[in-house]
C-alpha cells in the first residue's frame, strides 16, 4: 500500500558543527538517526522521529533542531492538514486513532483569560520575605459541628484530613503507564515537599511502601493491585470514578507491559492484558458509590480520608452534590485537559469541559445547597503555572492536582507518543534501557525544585493582594476579574470583567 | 580524596564522558574545532554489552602499579592523582600492559602514554566526565573513610 503520510517534523542537523559522536543514535529508540560509514557522517530518517527533542537535548555541539515540517496540502480552512491526514491513518489501518497527553487543540483557555488582584494604597501588600506567609492546608470534611460532653466541654474531633505543604499534589499516574524511576521520582519528591502522589491503577510497588505517609491509593474500576495492606498503605483513598482524558472510557494495558514486577504489583498474570472497564460494575448510583466509599472506610478503619474522582463533564455540578453526599471526604475534579498515557483521540479531544468552568460551577452548587464544608474540591487537568494554581484556588478548589507539569519537570516533551512505550526519557515505557535513563536522584530534585519555585510564585501573588493565608484566598473569587469574556462565561465563573 | 566513581546503574551508554573528556583535554574552547573529523582518543572508556554498561578511567590507586612499573620515572603519584610526565615517558608502554583496568592508553600522536588526571592539567577545573554525565552516573566525590 502507498504511504501517504509525510513525516511532521523534520529532523535538521548543521554539518559544520556535528561530529558524529552518535549521541542522537543511541539515545534514539526509534531509531531516526544512523552514522552512515561511507560517508562519514550521521543521517536521520524525520519519518520515525517523534519531536521529543531527546537527541537535541543531548546532542554536545547543539547541532541539531526539530522543526515543523512545512510540507503541505493544498490549503483548505475546513480539510486541514491534520482531518486529512487522520483519514489517510484510519484508512489504512481501520483502527481507532490513539493519542497521548492532554487535549492539544485550540480551545479557550479560561485561566489565560482571567487576572488576578493586588492590593494598592487601601489594603498593603506584603513581603513574603519579610513576613510569615502560611501555604499549609488541610483536605477532607470540615467540622461541622461543635460537640460537648456533658459538663460542656467541647470534644475535639475531626474527620480524617490530608495535611499539605503546599496545596499541590501529583496526580494518579499508575505504574505500568509511568516507570519505576518516575514513580520514585514522585514519591520521594512528595515526601521531601510534604505533599502527597498518587499510585494511579497499578497498584502499589511494595519498594514505596516507605512512602506510605504520602501515598494515594487508587481504587479504579479494575480494582488491579487491591486489597487491605493496599488500602492501609497510604494517606488516603482515592476512587477513580473518571478521567478528564477519557470520560466514559475505560482503560487498557496491553499484556505485552505486564510483566515482571508490573504483574504483580497489580495482581494479575504476566501477559494478561489489564482491562479497567468503563464504569465500576457495582456503581450505578450515588447510592452504589457511597457503598463503596464506605466499604473502603470500613477496611481502612474510618483513619484515612476518602477521594471520589470525576471527569468534568456536561452536569458536573450535580454529580458532585451527589458525590459530596456519598460520604466522600474531598470530591477531586479532571478537566478536559488532563493527561493520559493512551485514549483513543476522537474521546481526548471532544469529550469533557474545562477545568475551570466545571470547578466555578462544583463550588457554587455546593455552596448553594450548603454542603461546601462536607468536602474538599482538588481540581486538575492542566495546572499550568503558580497563577493557574492561584486562580484555581479563588475560583473555590482546595488544592491541584499537577501530573502533566510533573512530568515536564522530569523530561517529558509532550510529543504525546505515551501509547508507544518508547519513551526516550525513561518515564512512559518499561523497557529496562530507557527506565534508567531517569535517575530518581535527579527526577525527584526537579521535582522538588519545581514546586518549591511555584510556592515562592504562590506567596509573591498572595502576598501582592494582601492575603497572608491560602485559605482566605480559597473562593475568594474578587481576587479575580475576566478578561474577554462573554456575560454566560463571567456568570459561570462567578466573576466580574476587568474593569468592574 | 576525591575520586571519580561510576554507578553503572546510571549509565545510559551515551558515551558523552568519552567526547567531554577528549574536549577538555584538547586545549580548544570549541568542541567542534577540536573533535570534528577526530578520532577521538578517550581517557575514559564506556564499557557495555546488552545489558550493562558503565565508564572506565584511572581509579588512582593507593598503591598504584603503574607507578611502579614505570622505567623511566614518567609516572608519579602527588597527593593521590597519577600523573605522567610527557618528557619523562619514552612509550615503553610497560605501564599499559601492567594496569589492571586497562585505564592507561597510548598518545600515538606523540609515542607517548596518556592517562586521566582528574582534569588537573586542562582548563576544565574538574573532571569533564562528571560534569556532562546527563544522569548522575559518573560522580566525583570522596568515599575513603578519613584516617
Amino acid at each position: 500500500m502507498i504511504n501517504y503520510l509525510y513525516p511532521d517534523y523534520e529532523i535538521v542537523r548543521d554539518p559544520s558543527k556535528c561530529i558524529a559522536c552518535r549521541v542522537c543514535e543511541r539515545q534514539c529508540a526509534n531509531e531516526a538517526h544512523s552514522f552512515d560509514e561511507e560517508a562519514g557522517c550521521m543521517v536521520a530518517d524525520s519519518s520515525r522521529c517523534v519531536n521529543c527533542h531527546r537527541c537535541v537535548s543531548l546532542c554536545p555541539t547543539r547541532a541539531l533542531k526539530i522543526v515543523k515540517s512545512d510540507h503541505t496540502f493544498k490549503q483548505n480552512a475546513n480539510w486541514t492538514g491534520d482531518r486529512i491526514t487522520e483519514i489517510y491513518k484510519q484508512a489504512s489501518t481501520g483502527g481507532v486513532l490513539l493519542s497521548s497527553m492532554g487535549n492539544p487543540n485550540a480551545f479557550p483557555i479560561y485561566f489565560d483569560k482571567i487576572l488576578i488582584n493586588a492590593s494598592q494604597v487601601t489594603n498593603p501588600s506584603i513581603d513574603p520575605l519579610r513576613e510569615p506567609m502560611e501555604t499549609k492546608t488541610f483536605l477532607g470534611k470540615k467540622t461541622g459541628e461543635i460537640r460537648r460532653d456533658e459538663k460542656g466541654r467541647i470534644l475535639p474531633y475531626t474527620e480524617p484530613q490530608i495535611e499539605l505543604s503546599v496545596p499541590i499534589m501529583f496526580s494518579a499516574m499508575s505504574y505500568g503507564s509511568i516507570s519505576y524511576n518516575a514513580h520514585e521520582s514522585l514519591a520521594r519528591a512528595a515526601q521531601e515537599l510534604g505533599i502527597l502522589y498518587n499510585t494511579g491503577e497499578g497498584g502499589l510497588h511494595e519498594d514505596f511502601r516507605q512512602y506510605g505517609a504520602n501515598t494515594i491509593v487508587q481504587v479504579a474500576s479494575g480494582r488491579f493491585g487491591v486489597y487491605k495492606d493496599y488500602l492501609e498503605a497510604g494517606a488516603a483513598i482515592e476512587i477513580k470514578m473518571g478521567q478528564g482524558a477519557k470520560p466514559g472510557i475505560g482503560g487498557h494495558l496491553p499484556g505485552t507491559k505486564i510483566v515482571g514486577d508490573i504483574s504483580k504489583t497489580r495482581m494479575i498474570p504476566e501477559g494478561s492484558d489489564a482491562i479497567s472497564p468503563a464504569p465500576h460494575h457495582d456503581i450505578y448510583s450515588i447510592e452504589d458509590l457511597r457503598q463503596l466509599v464506605f466499604s473502603l472506610k470500613e477496611a481502612s478503619e474510618y483513619k484515612k480520608p476518602v477521594i471520589v474522582k470525576i471527569a468534568a463533564v456536561h452536569n458536573v455540578a450535580a454529580i458532585a452534590s451527589g458525590v459530596a453526599r456519598s460520604g466522600a471526604d474531598i470530591i477531586a475534579i479532571d478537566g478536559f485537559r488532563g493527561g493520559t498515557g493512551a485514549a483513543p483521540t476522537r474521546i481526548r479531544d471532544n469529550v469533557g469541559i474545562p477545568i475551570e468552568l466545571a470547578l466555578a460551577s462544583v463550588d457554587s452548587r455546593l455552596r448553594e445547597e450548603g454542603i461546601r464544608d462536607n468536602v474538599s474540591i482538588v481540581v486538575g487537568g492542566s495546572i499550568r503555572s503558580s497563577a493557574d494554581v492561584v486562580k484555581a484556588i479563588a475560583l473555590g478548589a482546595d488544592a491541584v492536582y499537577i501530573a502533566t507539569a510533573a512530568l515536564l519537570s522530569l523530561g517529558c516533551h509532550l510529543c504525546r507518543s505515551c501509547q508507544s512505550g518508547k519513551c526516550n526519557w525513561g518515564i512512559a515505557t518499561q523497557r529496562p534501557e530507557l527506565v534508567k535513563r531517569l535517575n530518581p536522584d535527579i527526577g525527584s530534585q526537579r521535582l522538588v525544585n519545581l514546586v518549591t519555585a511555584w510556592k515562592h510564585e504562590i506567596m509573591e501573588m498572595m502576598g501582592g493582594m494582601g492575603i497572608n493565608s491560602i485559605e482566605a484566598l480559597k473562593g475568594n473569587r474578587l481576587m479575580l476579574r475576566g478578561i474577554g469574556l462573554n456575560e454566560k462565561e463571567l456568570e459561570i465563573l462567578g466573576i466580574k470583567h476587568a474593569g468592574e | 580524596m576525591k575520586r571519580v566513581y561510576v554507578n553503572e546503574k546510571w549509565c545510559i551508554s551515551c558515551h558523552l564522558c568519552e567526547y567531554n573528556c577528549a574536549f577538555a583535554n584538547s586545549g580548544e574552547t570549541s568542541m567542534v574545532k577540536a573533535l570534528k573529523g577526530v578520532t577521538i582518543r578517550p581517557r575514559i572508556r564506556v564499557e557495555e554489552n546488552d545489558r550493562v554498561s558503565f565508564a572506565v578511567a584511572c581509579r588512582h590507586c593507593p598503591d598504584p602499579i603503574c607507578v611502579k612499573s614505570c622505567i623511566t620515572g614518567a609516572l608519579s603519584a602527588k597527593d593521590g592523582i597519577i600523573s605522567v610526565d610527557s618528557w619523562k615517558c619514552v612509550g615503553c608502554y610497560t605501564c599499559i600492559c601492567a594496569c589492571p583496568y586497562g585505564a592507561i592508553q597510548p598518545d600515538e600522536t606523540r609515542g607517548v602514554v596518556q592517562k586521566c588526571e582528574l582534569c588537573t592539567r586542562n582548563s576544565c577545573g574538574e573532571p569533564a566526565c562528571v560534569k556532562g554525565c546527563p544522569n548522575g552516573a559518573i560522580v566525583f566525590e570522596e568515599r575513603e573513610k578519613k584516617q
